[in-house]
């Protein structure tokens, strides 16, 4: 099997991964000749799936001895399969880095004769990359689950980001569908890098100079929508994994169908807009102050798929409004359906000088037609009498359909709202 | 009214001085500013912090200048005068006007700006670096792009950092830029036709670009909010857009039909306890994939609970199936001369199937019904799979020896070769020490005498060297 039909095997299997971003990380490794990586990672290319291109997204290979129902390398399956040498994988990260394809490497792998041995293989790519190739740009290794801890903390050195996946929202998701994983073992994994990244931390505050250890930090994957499991128990875990685990990004995964499918799955197209309210909600989380429990307002435990989670939060919660964008504090503009944390942020500035009227909103660029429900500005905001009617959900949900979906892909992945 | 002519943002900033100084308002000067010759004539000096550094005009802010170096490579013609009404405001009273982001002036700064900042987003994203093949020890890469407004003075440094070990050039239609692996040298612009038209990289690139796509979730609009359209000529993976989202609706649905596997596996016949015993009576029930419907019975491991040895064979044959105990048939019979041989007693060790059912295709011969034994494909393989780990988790042995590839499969993977990894001793996440040999029946069926011969001694050799 050549370069290429390889390529073409182990991008395929890594397709079906959330995680994309290469920013995190401003260093410039010492000695290095090409690649940098800047605090912001850039997208290059953009495929018709909206989705960016930023890293080469390989697996080294997607042979498997384990078998997850959700997962098309799983052993049981008939997917083509390869696996590419150390080698292979170094050259093409170099050479289409060199053309500016490429933000980074993100390895993955499947798991072949025991987890540390794939471990291994993975490091020596990266540390080839490091070493020989004196490359200085991006690398994101992902862990294999039960490999021992001097392994990980190796990949650490020489990787910019680790990731252990979590794979579903919760233990029973896992006995179901992974028999293989577990739990606490995904866990143990992930306190094993938050040690050691703080363990790094408290040196370099002491003054030492310790070898940099996953500057991007760690972040995980969570598939969403292969069980039943609700909204509310898929945020409760992402927000105990950012305060335990001190995690930078918990990506969501809509399950998607696969090729060669575990028949005890449904094949279904994947929930896109549940995967875009999810980000929507893990924003609020991170950024707003909002608890997992309070954003999820329906019966059912599930975010709403017809308005933002931000703006089903207004809804239930009106008693907390009008609020005053000349007066109120940022913790009460932040919880304004359609004002961004940016725009809290000019409206304080702004303020100080000027009073806010409607027009200057607008000018802003807040989503209007959700915020106006919600504000007293210095001018007559007659929006503002729909607050306590009825039907103000409708009034205030986006028209039509098109319209939630062109308003899910734009911020599919950061999820600010 | 004056009329000033400025190229570039130091013209603008040492004519903008002087008016400023004489106190000429913005509403008494006309900038008229060229768009055609080349934006810098030399590199814009990024220490001026101040306008009025001999202390003839008041300082403006820090961001000013930095937002009024970007808006200075806007394409718009009214960008001179916007900045010197800008600059005006700030020292007559207005302070803190920059913070005031609804002001229109601001406004439309703010939007030039960002204008520029996008392109030099897109230029940092979209430039594709094509190697030239001279021949020479030093790598030459060329890229040719085309950006919106005259930013190839911005975007430089990001290319020299990021590519400081290598020889290259971005050519625009306005100008081009080459690294040397030392400095930045800035030319004349160059049109498309004196780029390289090619790299032999590009196929890879291609067959990656069309391998990550998820046909599954097609958003077209967002991707060209992204990757806007008038980029696509020099991004070669632009080419393939058209046939991915032809064939994406069919691809998906494929994806969606193909099951397979079964609904369950023996994970799911598991009983409560875990002992040998209750494994044995549990796995007779045993319904998960196919095979049960045609088989006599279901054939369990055999021997010692204690076992220090597991031996794993791929399933039970014709004569087993019969009788209900593996390995009895001829197969089994090589098998025991073999542990004899090792010096180890079959009473000893454990005997097992990965696959639990006989797996056979019926054939007519003129001397009635046959047998075929069949091999078992994978899902049998994973459908049977918690039978034997939960055999293993019973027994806890030292050594499993698997005989033959099918019984190596489910232990070290499907990467796993019988030829090259055979007597290897491994570990697994079932053993410390796993190891494979040939099967007993592989031995039978070789036709070559001294091959056989050679199978037999590797086999008790293998044995004995776990003993
Ligand atoms: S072959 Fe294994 S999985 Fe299939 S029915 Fe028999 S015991 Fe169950």
């Amino acid at each position: 099997m050549d370069v290429r039909d390889k390529l073409t095997v182990l991008a395929d299997a890594a397709k079906y991964d959330a995680s994309c971003a290469s920013s995190g990380s401003k260093t410039t490794r010492p000695g290095s000749t090409i690649g940098s990586t800047e605090g912001m990672g850039i997208c290059h290319s953009y495929t018709p799936d909206g989705r960016c291109v930023s890293l080469l997204k390989i697996l080294l290979t997607n042979y498997c001895i384990y078998d997850c129902q959700y997962c098309v390398n799983r052993i049981s399956s008939d997917t083509p399969r390869a696996r590419f040498t150390v080698d292979e994988v170094v050259s093409l990260t170099m050479e289409f880095y060199k053309r500016n394809y490429i933000e980074g490497l993100f390895l993955s792998s499947g798991i072949i004769q025991t987890s540390d041995y794939t471990m291994e293989q993975l490091i020596s790519v990266a540390k080839k990359l490091r070493t020989e190739q004196r490359y200085g740009g991006y690398i994101h290794l992902k862990t294999i689950p039960n490999a021992s801890q001097s392994l990980i903390e190796e990949a650490g050195l020489w990787a910019d980001r680790l990731s252990v996946n979590i794979e579903l929202p919760t233990e029973g998701d896992l006995y179901k569908l992974a028999p293989e994983k577990r739990k606490p073992q995904i866990e143990g994994a992930m306190a094993g890098i938050r040690d050691k990244i703080d363990e790094t931390k408290q040196e370099q505050k002491a003054g030492f100079k310790p070898p940099r250890f996953t500057p991007a930090g760690q972040s995980t994957q969570m598939i969403v929508g292969a069980t039943d499991t609700p909204d509310v128990e898929v945020l409760k875990t992402a927000s105990q994994l950012y305060s335990l685990q001190n995690l930078r990004r918990v990506y969501y995964s809509a399950y998607s169908p696969i090729p060669h499918a575990d028949a005890r799955l449904p094949g279904q197209s994947p929930p896109l807009v549940r995967e875009h309210r999810l980000y929507q909600a893990d924003w609020l989380i991170r950024f707003y102050g909002f608890d997992a429990n309070e954003i999820v307002a329906e019966a059912d435990q599930n975010l709403s798929l017809d308005i933002d989670p931000k703006l089903a939060w207004a809804l239930a919660n009106r008693h907390y409004f009008p609020v005053d964008v000349n007066k109120s504090s940022r913790e009460e503009l932040l919880r304004v359906p359609g004002i961004g944390a940016r725009n809290v942020k000019r409206i304080l500035n702004i303020r100080r000088f000027q009073s806010l009227a409607s027009g200057d909103m607008k000018k802003l660029r807040v989503a209007w037609n959700r915020a106006k429900f919600f504000v007293l500005t210095a001018d007559h905001n007659p929006a503002l009498l729909n607050l306590d009617k009825l039907d103000l959900r409708s009034k205030a949900k986006p028209k039509t359909k098109q319209l939630l979906l062109f308003d899910a892909a734009s911020s599919a992945l950061s999820g600010e709202v | 009214m004056q009329s000033i002519h400025v190229e570039t943002f130091d013209d603008w900033r040492d004519a903008a001085r002087r008016l400023l100084a004489s106190g000429v308002s913005p509403t008494d000067v006309q900038w008229i500013g060229g768009a055609e010759r080349s934006l810098f004539d030399d590199a814009p000096s990024p220490t001026a912090a101040g306008l009025g550094g001999e202390g003839t005009t008041p300082s403006v802010p820090k961001a000013f200048l930095e937002l009024a170096r970007y808006v200075a490579c806007h394409r718009e013609s009214g960008r001179w005068s916007l900045l010197y009404r800008m600059l005006w405001r700030l020292t007559h009273g207005e302070p803190h006007l920059l913070q005031v982001t609804t002001d229109d002036d601001v406004h439309q700064l703010t939007l030039m700006r960002k204008g520029v900042s996008r392109d030099i987003h897109k230029m940092k994203a979209f430039v594709r670096f094509r190697k030239l093949e001279t021949g020479g020890a030093e790598e030459q890469f060329i890229a040719w792009h085309r950006p919106d407004h005259r930013i190839v003075r911005l975007a430089a440094p990001f290319f020299a950092r990021r590519f400081s070990g290598m020889h290259w050039s971005i050519l625009t239609p306005d100008e081009s830029v080459t690294w040397d692996q030392t400095s930045l040298h800035y030319g004349h612009g160059v049109p498309v036709s004196e780029a390289p038209d090619e790299d032999a990289l590009e196929d890879l690139w291609k067959a990656y670009y069309a391998s990550i796509f998820n046909p599954a979730r097609v958003k077209v609009a967002a991707m060209k909010r992204e990757m806007p359209v008038r980029h696509w000529p020099t991004l070669p993976e632009a080419t393939l857009i058209d046939d991915l989202l032809r064939q994406a609706p069919a691809r998906a649905d494929a994806m969606i039909q193909t099951n397979e596997g079964f609904a369950e596996t023996a994970a799911h016949f598991m009983p409560e306890h875990g002992d040998l015993v209750s494994l044995r009576l549990a796995a007779a029930t045993c319904r998960a994939c196919s095979l049960h419907q045609c088989a006599t019975q279901t054939v369990f491991g055999e021997g010692s609970p204690l076992a220090r040895i597991v031996l794993v064979g791929e399933q039970p044959g014709d004569r087993e199936d019969i009788e209900g105990h593996p390995f009895v048939g001829p197969a089994g019979k090589l098998l025991d001369e073999a542990l004899e041989h090792a010096g180890i007693d079959r009473r000893d060790v454990y005997i097992t199937n990965v696959v639990k059912h006989f797996k056979f295709r019926e054939t007519e011969t003129p001397r009635g019904k046959r047998r075929l034994h069949q091999k078992p494909d994978s899902r049998e393989i994973y459908a049977c799979r918690p039978w034997l780990e939960a055999e293993l988790a019973a027994i806890g042995p030292q050594v499993v020896v698997c005989l033959g590839a099918t019984a190596a499969q489910p232990l070290f993977g499907r990467d796993f070769g019988i030829t090259k990894d055979r007597g290897k001793v491994m570990r697994t996440d079932w053993c410390d020490s796993t190891i494979a040999t040939w099967h007993p029946a592989a031995i039978l069926r070789m036709q070559d005498a001294v091959r056989q011969a050679q199978m037999r001694t590797q086999l008790v050799d293998d044995l004995a060297s776990v003993k």
